[in-house]
This record gives C-alpha cells, structure tokens and sequence, in this order.
C-alpha cells in the first residue's frame, strides 16, 4: 500500500493534536491532544517500519507508548493538585509564572 | 630540605574537612573549639611551609612543596599547587589570620554558629587555594569558591543592610569573574595551540613562556585584569567595598580586607604582569593613574565618614592602590613593596576592623559621634586601636611603613609608571592617611566621655588582647626586621621580572601576529644580593 | 664600641616598653611613682654617662652596623649609626637635657594619673631621638624623625580629656606630615640620581651621599630641589615659616614637654638635618632661600610673642624665632654656628620652659586654694586647661582677674611678683632670659653675635642682599631682649595680681624641679665660651674646631668660609672683615641687648606697670600689635584655605561624588538591567499555550529554514 495514505493521516492527527493543545482551554483536553500527537508519530514510525521492513520503529513506538503512560500519570497527578488548589483546570487561570 | 609533597595540599583542605565536621557538631561550644583547632592545626602545620621553603631557589626551577595531578584527561588541567616567594607569605598571612577569625567571632556571632564557623572554615580552603594554584583553572575555582562562604556570611550574619551588600557584592565579583573565566578559556586555546600541541593547557609555566601577539595580549589583559581590578578594589570600582565591609560581621571583614582583597592584587602579579608583559608595560601608566586617584580619593572620601567602619574600608581603598602601584613599577624594589605591603595590610586593617568589631560588640554602633572620650573608659582598646592606626598610616617603626616606603622609591625609579608628579602625588597619601585616622581617633576616644552609655563600656578580656597581640607583635616584627621577610620573595620577584621582560623583548620584536616561545630561562647566576661588606672608613 | 651605641639605644625603648606595658595592664605599678621614675630617668642617664664617656675619649668618626631593615633590589638600609663630632654634641644635649628634664618630671608630673604613660611616652622620645641624631642613613634618620613626630602626637594631646589638646596634637601631628611628605620626596631623588650614576647597591647612608664623587651628582639643580625639599621637611620639624603653625598649639602638652620637646631637643632636628647634609646644601645654590626663611621666621615670631600673655605662648614664639636665627645661620653656611645656637639655646630654652613650669605649678596650687575658698569657680577639666563652656565663661567674666575669662595658671596677668615666693626659679629665669636677650658673655651672646657676624662676613663676601637679613637679624635681637624681659617682669616683679594675693601664697617648687633649673641656668650662663669668636684667637671656639675641623683634620659640618672646605663650598675663602670691625660688632650685639632690655625695664616701671602697659604699647602700635597678636593671620588663612577645602571637599564634594556618581554610576548600570529585564517580562505572559504557539512557530520556521533555504 502507498506509504502516503499512512503520512497523510498521521499529518492530519498530528494537526488536529497542535490545534488542540493550542487553541483548547481545558488542561484535560490539553492532555488528549498532546496524546493524539504522540499517537499520530506512532502511526508514521510504524507505517515507515512497515515499509523499510525494518523493526527499529516499533520498538520505538513502545517506548513512547510507555513514556506517554508514564506523563499521562504524573500529568494527570498534577492535574489533580492543582484543581485541588486552584478550583479550576483552565490554563488561562493558571498563570503563576507569568513574569 | 625535607621534601613534604603532601603538606601543602593537607594546609590547602584541612579547613574543608573541618568544614565538614563542624557542620555535623551539635554544641555551639564544640563548634567554636573544634574551629578554633582547625585553624590552630592549619597555622601550625602552614609554618611548616616556611621551614620547608629554600627562599634560593627560583619559581622557574619549581614551585616548592608542589603537588601536580591531571585533572581532565584530555584537556591539560591539572591539580597543581606549590609555593613560591610570591604567595608564601600571603598563605601565612591566612592562616594566621584563620584562629584570630574564629577568636573574634567567638562571642560576636549570635545565631547559626554551625553554618557560620563551616563557612569561613570552606573559605579559608578557598583563599588558600587561590594562592596556592599554578593551575589558572584551579586558580578560578577557588577563587569563586571564596565567593559563596562570603556572600552567606555577610547576607546572614551582617547588620541591617545584609542582603543588599551581599548581592552587590555578588554581582559586582561576578561580574569581574565570569569575564576572566572567558580569558581562561580563551587563553587555555590558544596556548594550547602555540606551546602545548594543540591541547588546552592552563599550566602556569606553559602560559609564561606563551609569548603571545600584542592583540590578544591587550583582549586578555583587558579580561583578567578587570576581574582583579574589581577584587582588589581599583578606583572606580570600588563601591561594593564599604557597603560589604560595612555590612560584614567582624570575621568577615577581618578575612575580606586581610586576605580576600590581596586575591586581585596578587592575580595581577602572578598571572597578568608575567602572562601579558608587553600590554601590562604599556597600560602600566592609566593603571598607575587610577591607582593614585584611588590613594587620594580613598582618602579625601575616608575622611567624610561618619561610620568608623566605612572610613575604614576606604582607607583600604587607599592602600590597596599603593599596592596596585607598586606591582605595575616593574621595579624590584615596588613590587616586593607591593607584596610586602598586602601582608601589612592585612595585619594593620585586620586589626582595626577587629578593633572596631569589638567596639561594636560592645556598645552596637558604628558611628563615630556615638562615641568620644572612651580612651578613658578603655585604655587598652585604646592601644591597641592607636598601635594599629599608626602601623596603618605608615610611621617607621611599624610595618606599614616598610611597604610603602618601598612601593613608592621603587615606582620612581620605575621604567612604566616613574613620573615624578605621579609619584609626588601617591606620596601625599602618608598625609592623608594621618588626617583621617587621626580624625578618627580624635572623635571617638578623645575628649570627655560625653554618652552616659561610654561611661560603662568594659575594656578588652584575655581572649581579646590575646588576639590581638600576635597582630601587633607581626606589625612590629615588619616594621623593624622585615628583612627575614623579604628576602623570602627577593628570588621570586626578581625572576619574575626578568622573564617578564625577556618575553616583552620576544614579542617586541616579533612580527604583528606571530607567537613566540619563551622558554622559562629565568637567570639562574642571579644571586641574593651580597652583603656590602661594613665600609671601614665611613667618615670621610 | 657595638656595645656601647646599644648602651645608649636599647636603655630608653626597653623602658619605655616596660612602663608602658606594665603601667597598662596592672593600675598597682602605676602608683609607684619613685620607680617608675627612677627606671625613667636612669634609662636616660645611663645613655649621657655613655655619651660622655664616648665624647671625652673621642678618636675618630666611627660607623656601627646592626642588622639589615630594608632590603630589595638596588636598595638595602642597614641599622647603622654613625658616632662622629656632630653626632656625639647632639647626643650630649639630648640626654643631658633630657636627664634633667626626667628629673623635673619626676616632680612636675606627680599625681596625675597619667604619670606612667608620660613617662614611657617621653622614654619613647628619647629613643626616637637618639635614632635621629646617631642615623648614619637617611632612612633611619626619617625613622627617628617620625618618631618624634609620635611622640610630640601623643604628648601634646597627653590631657586627651581635652578636645583642644588633641586637636593640637592632631595638628602637630598632620602638619609635620607635610614636612615628612617633602622629605621623602627628596630621599627619592636622591636615590635615583645615586643609583642611576653608580649602580650597585645604595641605602641612602651618608657615607656615600657625602663622598666627593656623590656630591658632585648634586651640584646642579638636582641638588638644588634636593634641599628644597630638605628644607620644607625641616620647616615641619623645627617649626619654620610656612609650617610653624603647630608649635604655639603644641604647648598644650605638660610643661616638661615643652621644654624637652619642643623647644630643646626635636624641633632643633631640621637644623640637623640640614647640617648633617651640610657639604650638599652648601653646593646647592638654594642657601638664600633657607637664610630668607630663618630670617623671615625670626622676625615675625619675635612681633608675636611680645603680644602674647600666656607665658608659655611666648616661649613658643621665642623658640620659633630662635629656630629662625638658626636658620639663618645655616642659611649663610654657618652650619656650625647653628648647631651652636642650638646647644645654648637648648640650655636657656629649657631653663626657660622649666622655670615656666615651675611657676604654672605653683600657680595651679594658688589656683585650687581660690577655688578652695570659692573665690572662682572650680572646674572638672583636664589638668590646668580650664573648660570654657559658655555659662561658665559669662559667670567668670565678674571674677576678680586683670582681664576677662576664666582663672589660667599660665596667664602672665594673674601673676606678679613671684620673685618673693619662688626665688630659685625666679633668678634661673633671670638668667635665661638675660642669656636669650644676648646679655654679654651670657651663652646667648656669643651664640647670637656670632650668627649676626657670620651673616654680615657673608654679607660682605658673597652677595650683598645678606645685608639686609642682618639688619632683620638686629632687630629681631632687639625684639627678642623686649619680649623676654617683659615676660621675666610680668611673672616674678611688681606686686601679685592674682585674687586674694594678700593670704593666698604660691611655693617653691620641689628639688626635684629646681635643681634642674640650677643647672641648666649655670650651663645658660657658661656655655658660651664654647664658641669664643675669632677675635679671641685663631681656634678660640671650640665648636668650630670640634665640627668643622682644624689645621687639616676635616669635621663633619661644612663651612662656606672655611679655607677646609673650599673644595665644597663654592663661595671665595677670604675673611673680608677684620677684626676691628668684628670687635664692634661685638660692642653693635652687647649694645642691643642692653637697650632691648633697658627698654623693656623703662617701659614696665621695673615690673610696676603691668598688663597696663601692654594695652599702653596696643594704643601705640595698634598698627603692627594687633596683626601681630593674631600671629599675622597664618592660622586663619590655613583654616580657610587648607583645612577648610580638605574637609569641605571630602564632606561636599568626594563623598557626594562617590555616593552620586561612581556609585550611582554603578546603581545606575542595575537599574538598567531591572528596567530592561522590566520590559522583557511581559514576554512571559504565563499561558502555557502562549509558549507552546512559540514552539510550534519556531518549528515550523527551523523545518521551512530547511527544506527552503
């Protein structure tokens, strides 16, 4: 199968990821967005994998798999600590490093 | 002589490890005893330096009691320490001036003594380090390890303006050292690439016989020498001084004008007059200039305060620029008087910031009109403030005398600074420096005790006069016999001198952008001067 | 002869440290007065005994070598002292007044509680002292001429509990700085030009500085700014115009100082100096300018201290004046005579201040009894310095006193008649101040005749405008017999002024006080004949043969004159005068003394009329008496020249600059930055997303930058 049916997704869920994490307010929403980006880089190492019949790029997708787990964890825990504080998961109101 | 490798490094780290192990010390009094023996160990074991140094023998032979380990393999950095006549005596001053620090804040500091006493122990390692390198490498990081210990200990333990002096201070330095810390690197490069085949080098000997263009000689000049004019301090970069010293706790000023100001002066000699001849001769006379300026402003300046401790700390302003003075004359005799003159003025401003600080712990100012009368109520706080005001205004008989006398015939024999009215001109600093201090003492210990507070204030304990007595013991040492003092660094300077000058004839006589190679060929038929033999007939 | 020279040095610092020290730490020591004294004393008489001892048995100039001071490079100063003529006349007088002077103290200075630290202080200036006269370099000199310094500091402000004594001491102290400051620039010319033209290793040593060859290096203007340079460190010193303004003040220090201090011993030290350096000076073509200032200074000191009512102040004023007679003398390269004037001087001088001393003691004890019986009102100060708090002032100004101001023991309107009380001390202060008038064949006489001689011989043979500092040089004689003849009158003849003078008494002093003045008073009288003028004999002075040298033994002192030294001097060898006109001279000096004092006793009834007269002698001579009272206005213009620009422009223009400028300058460069950085923040606005925009843009820009370009 042509290999640019597989970029030309990737680059769409890649750009919805981008707007997503620019445009939306809610951290949560935030955090779907950057996973869609992640994912959407997923896709392209194992369509380009697939390909080159080269292994290389799955291995790496897991453990991309296994650090975007991993940041959704930690992500999600200061999530919650700062609703917590703060009351609120819009990044508009969460400007305590504004200088 | 016996030959103790080990030793010098063991005095440079001993204060470290006391560091150490004062910060792991439950009791204040634990604390100050085991501070006050680590310093005492250091003094001791620092005089075996001076056993071990053979004044004869030259720097280029080698420095003495050396140490030299690679540091970085593939870089030539090196862990390289020794001794020489340039800085023997200037380590000495250090130790020595370690228990007398500890002594003096024995009751003065009040709170967090742990951190207090490991900081200035870490700070006495730093200082020692810095006059112990060979290594221009290991010379920056010691020189910015006395940086911490004594922001902390002005921004903790200082008086009402703490925080504000320390970060003045911290930027003020930095910013001198960050540039300096470019040269090195710069410098490092290009030795490597002229002398070391094509390795980063910051050994010392290898920079020495580094005869670099005239461009690169003035960049880096320009570099190093503004780091060191801020540290020693040079007029007018000097404002960070009072507000330090002023703010300082009596330890602190004790170790910032006794040893941490020599770090610029010494720099100069060690590293930028030999390193960069060509561009120290050249620029030798605005230096000498501002040097000057410095003597008379630090004065006139001194003499307007109302705060004893800031007349003090411009009163340094004032010696320090004989002594910048004396190290640009490339004159045998002003350069020894420069080096002569740092541990003077270590000893005699030491003492009058000790002076003060008890003073201070006594009645909890600063101000000069707070006091008046007191040498009644205090006869021998009395003397030993007088003792220390004359030594410090230079009388002969007292060490102060000794090097400015020899900074100031030297310069005007001197081949780059030897202008008559610029000398003229310094040499009015002995009347100034009478005028001010003698104001001082006219303010505060003379006349009748007119605050009822003075009428009470209790004169020096044991502890007190045992501090100080070695201080005036040292100044009249140096007034009187200094001799045994000079001939320890007469070697030193002289083939320091000497190189100095052959490696400004190389380049000289180089081409624009060639690099020579001088190598180290100190002359080594110089000899101590003999004695003239006592002239029979001296009458006629 | 090693041991010797340490016998005479090591006796006053190990004293004074040992009193000083002990007297420091342990209050019980200092109350033993007999020893403490004693110790003092001896440790003066031992260095005269030795001295003597050296003197009499003199064989030849020798150079003794301790250990090395200074050593670096070309330069290397030894502690070496040089016994030789001059050297050993001025230690005799040193420690022969001085052992006197100790005596004295001993009685002057007890019970005051500083009487330890007065006594280490002036062991002190004694060592100090020594060094100065036995250097046998010019460093070493400067190390016992700033050690005076010191010790004149610390014994002029000795009552510290008094600002105005301190401020003196300060002044005494700064000015002589001054001095100091042009004598090292001429220690660094002369190092130079020795060193440049010989090589090898110098220290400054007379020995080479006065070697034939050196001297020629110093023949042209170089020797010229040499002395110059001299001559102002030696106007601090030995209080001369334009840096005599600290002498007056000094008197604010305990009467034996003055006497020792500053009139005796140091402030002679510039003349020292000056002839120490005597085959230079002479060469340097910058003799006139010292004869014009010892003149200069003689008759302006002499105006003052006929004005002056504290007997102290005219004592003062007189020794300024001496110091220019001095002066002159050096001035015409008469060094010899100079060093005569000095030794005389040094014995009226001292017997002079000595007997002052006396009477301000006894006056201080007419002065508690007053008190005592609360006819003035008693006061806390120091010691004789009274407080002069305005409240006490205007109670003081209805005290029965001769004038207006508070009860002063050393004011010569409160006293009167003390000759019945205290007779030793009033004749030895007759015959000092008979032998400081030039009374014939009293010491002063010769020594004074013999300075307005040489200036007329010079006069005559080497240029003309002398004769015009010999005709200052005889009416400051005149002067002289005026003022010190009106000072024996106001204090020992007439009738007592002071209050209550019916029941309240003064008394002699102590032996311990007028022996001292016995013998200085028999020396004023007899030490004279030492420089019998030449018309007694070809070599009837003995000081001109024991310094400059006779038949061809060649002393240590030059003399323009002397056919000895016609290998330095560089002025004609005849004697232009002969005797019969020095005779007249002679008869010309003994004339005016007689009429100085003659006119004085008219003028004062004999002691009848007392301050009247001098208000009488203001009304007649407001002209020159008033100026002349405020000593010609020196202080004021240093006050508002120097001192005021020194302190107004440290206090109003270096300190402002330093806050404002340099370290604005730097607060300013802080200020830039926080401004910048202030601008720079807005950047940061806090959003997440704000930076996330910027990565995603900056990405995009790197991934155009490179497939476009």
């Amino acid at each position: 199968m042509d290999l640019t049916w597989y970029l030309s997704l990737s680059a769409v869920l890649f750009t919805i990821g981008v707007l997503g994490v620019l445009l939306r307010r809610n951290v949560i929403v935030v955090f779907l967005s950057i996973e869609l980006m992640l994912n959407a880089v997923n896709l392209t190492l194992v369509a380009f994998s697939q390909a080159f019949g080269d292994v290389d790029g799955q291995i790496l997708v897991f453990f991309v798999m296994s650090v975007a787990a991993a940041e959704a964890a930690v992500g999600l825990a200061i999530v919650i600590a700062m609703f917590r504080n703060k009351l609120t998961i819009n990044v508009d109101e969460l400007r305590l490093f504004r200088g | 002589m016996a030959d103790l490798p080990g030793l010098l490094s063991l005095v440079i780290f001993l204060p470290a490890v006391g560091a150490l192990l004062v910060a792991f010390l439950k009791s204040v009094d634990a604390v100050r005893w085991a501070s006050l023996a680590v310093t005492g160990a250091t003094f001791v074991l620092s005089l075996g330096l001076w056993l071990g140094f053979d004044p004869a023998v030259s720097t280029a032979e080698a420095p003495q009691l050396a140490t030299r380990l690679p540091w970085f393999g593939s870089v030539d950095i090196s862990y390289f320490v020794g001794i020489d006549g340039l800085n023997l005596l200037l380590i000495l001053l250090t130790t020595l001036l370690g228990p007398i620090i500890v002594l003096s804040s024995w009751t003065y500091i009040g709170k967090a003594h742990r951190g207090y006493y490991a900081l200035m122990l870490l700070l006495e390692t730093g200082v020692l380090g810095v006059f112990a390198a060979f290594d221009v490498f290991l010379f920056y990081i010691f020189f910015e390890l006395t940086l911490i210990p004594m922001v902390f200990i002005i921004g903790i333990w200082g008086g009402e303006d703490r925080v504000y002096a320390a970060i003045k201070f911290v930027i003020y330095t930095l910013v001198g050292s960050l540039l300096m810390l470019v040269g090195v690197l710069w410098l490092g490069f290009e030795a490597g690439d002229a002398v070391n085949g094509g390795v980063f080098t910051t050994d010392w000997y290898k920079l020495v016989q580094f005869g670099m263009p005239l461009g690169l000689q003035y960049a880096m000049f320009g570099l190093f020498a503004l780091a060191f004019a801020i540290k020693v301090p040079l007029f007018p970069l000097h404002t960070w001084l009072p507000d330090a010293h002023t703010q300082a706790p009596t330890g602190g000023s004790v170790v910032l004008a006794g040893v941490l100001l020599k770090m610029g002066t010494y720099g100069l000699l060690r590293f930028v007059v030999p390193f960069f001849p060509n561009a120290s001769a050249e620029l030798a006379m605005p230096i000498a200039i501002l040097a000057v300026v410095g003597i008379v402003y630090g004065a006139l300046v001194a003499f307007a305060q109302t705060d004893v401790k800031k007349l003090v700390a411009y009163s340094s302003v004032s010696h320090l620029g004989f002594v910048v003075l004396g190290v640009f004359a490339f004159d045998t005799i002003a350069v020894q008087g420069s080096l002569i003159q740092m541990v003077n003025h270590g000893l005699s401003t030491g003492a009058l910031f000790l002076i003060i600080g008890m003073m201070y712990e006594r009645r909890h100012t600063r101000a000069m009109a707070d006091y008046g009368g007191i040498a009644k109520t205090v006869p021998v706080l009395t003397f030993f403030m007088l003792f220390s005001v004359f030594a410090s205004a230079g009388l002969p008989g007292l060490n102060g005398f000794v090097g400015e006398f020899m900074i100031l015939i030297g310069s005007w024999n001197s081949p780059t600074v030897g202008n008559p009215l610029l000398v003229a001109v310094a040499t009015t600093g002995v009347i100034f420096a009478a005028v001010y201090l003698l104001w001082m003492v006219y303010r505060t210990f003379f006349g009748e005790v007119t605050n009822e507070a003075n009428t009470t204030m209790k004169d020096l304990n044991g502890r007190e006069i045992g501090l100080l007595v070695p201080l005036a013991a040292l100044m009249l040492l140096l007034g009187f016999w200094p001799s045994p003092f000079l001939a320890q660094s007469e070697r030193a300077v002289r083939s320091l001198l000497e190189t100095s000058e052959l490696k400004a004839a190389a380049v000289e006589s180089a081409a624009a952008d060639e690099v020579v190679v001088v190598p180290v060929a100190w002359p080594d038929e110089v000899a101590l001067t003999p004695p003239p033999a006592p002239a029979p007939d001296a009458a006629h | 002869m090693e041991l010797l020279v340490r016998l005479i040095l090591l006796p006053p610092i190990l004293v004074a440290a040992f009193n000083g020290m002990m007297g420091l730490f342990s209050p019980a020591y200092r109350k033993q007065e007999w020893l403490l004294g004693g110790l003092a004393l001896a440790a003066v008489a031992v260095p005269f005994a030795v001295t003597c001892m050296l003197f009499f048995g003199f064989e030849g100039a020798e150079v003794v070598r301790y250990f090395t001071w200074l050593q670096a490079g070309d330069l290397r100063v030894d502690f070496a002292y040089r016994i030789d003529e001059l050297s050993l006349l001025m230690t005799m007088i040193v420690t022969g007044v001085g052992s006197l002077i100790h005596l004295y103290s001993i009685g002057y200075m007890h019970g005051d509680s500083g009487y330890w630290r007065f006594f280490a202080y002036l062991n002190l200036f004694i060592f100090a002292m020594l060094n100065l006269v036995l250097a046998e370099s010019l460093p070493v000199l400067f190390l016992g001429w700033e050690g005076v310094g010191l010790c004149s500091y610390l014994l002029i402000g000795f009552w510290y509990t008094d600002l105005k004594n301190s401020a003196a001491a300060n002044k005494a102290f700064i000015v002589n700085r001054v001095g100091d400051f042009a004598f090292l620039l001429a220690m660094f010319i002369i190092f130079k030009t020795v060193v440049d033209a010989q090589g090898g290793v110098f220290g400054l040593d007379f020995a080479t500085i006065l070697r034939p060859e050196t001297l020629a290096l110093f023949a042209g203007p170089t020797g010229f700014w040499v002395t110059v340079l001299l001559l102002i460190g030696a106007t601090g010193k030995s209080a001369q115009i334009p840096l005599f303004v600290w002498l007056p003040d000094a008197m604010a220090g305990p009467t034996p100082v003055s006497a020792l201090i500053h009139a005796a011993t140091m402030v002679t030290s510039g003349l020292y100096l000056l002839a120490r350096l005597s085959p230079l000076v002479l060469n340097s073509g910058a003799l006139w300018i010292i004869a014009t200032v010892g003149a200069v200074t003689a008759i302006m000191a002499a105006t003052v201290a006929i004005t002056q009512n504290d007997i102290k102040k005219v004592l003062a004023y007189s020794t300024v004046s001496q110091l220019g007679y001095m002066f002159l003398a050096a001035g015409v390269g008469a060094f010899f005579v100079a060093i005569f004037h000095v030794m005389t001087h040094a014995f009226f001088k001292a017997c002079l201040f000595l007997g002052s001393g006396s009477v301000i003691h006894s006056m201080h004890h007419v002065e508690h009894e007053l008190e005592h019986k609360g006819l003035i009102p008693s006061h806390h100060g120091g010691h004789g310095t009274p407080h002069d708090s305005e409240a006490e002032q205007n109670t003081l100004r209805h005290s029965p006193l001769p004038y207006d101001g508070p009860f002063d023991a050393q004011d010569m309107r409160t006293m009167g008649g003390l000759r019945k009380f205290m007779p030793f001390t009033a004749i030895t202060f007759g015959i000092s101040t008979l032998a400081i008038a030039g009374f014939p064949l009293l010491s002063g006489f010769f020594s004074k005749d013999e300075i307005l001689f040489r200036v007329f011989e010079f006069g005559q043979s080497a240029h003309i405008g002398y004769m015009a500092l010999w005709v200052v040089g005889l009416i400051t004689a005149v002067l002289t017999a005026i003022y010190m003849t009106r000072a024996y009158l106001l204090t020992f003849e007439g009738s007592p002024r002071w209050p209550d003078a019916m029941d309240t008494h003064p008394h002699e002093s102590p032996w311990t006080m007028t022996v001292p003045l016995v013998v200085l008073a028999i020396l004023a009288t007899v030490g004279g004949f030492l420089g019998l003028p030449a018309v007694f004999g070809e070599n009837a002075s003995w000081i001109h043969g024991w310094l400059v040298g006779h038949g061809d033994h060649l002393g240590p002192v030059a003399d323009s004159l002397d056919p000895l030294w016609s290998a330095v001097s560089p002025y004609e060898l005849e004697h232009h005068v002969s005797h019969g006109v020095e005779w007249a001279l002679l008869g010309l000096g003994a004339a005016i003394a007689l009429v100085g004092i003659g006119a004085a006793v008219f003028f004062f009834r004999f002691g009848k009329r007392g301050p009247e007269a001098d208000r009488k002698a203001r009304k007649v001579f407001g002209l020159f008496y008033t100026p002349a009272s405020h000593v010609w206005g020196w202080d004021q213009f240093y006050n508002a020249t120097f001192v005021k620009g020194t302190v107004e422009g440290a206090r109003k223009v270096f300190a402002p600059f330093d806050k404002n400028v340099v370290d604005g300058g730097v607060m300013g460069l802080a200020g830039l930055v926080r401004g910048a950085a202030g601008r720079l923040r807005g950047l940061q606005t806090g959003v997440v997303q704000t930076y996330a925009l910027a990565i995603v843009v900056g990405v995009v820009a790197v991934v155009a930058l490179v497939l476009f370009v």
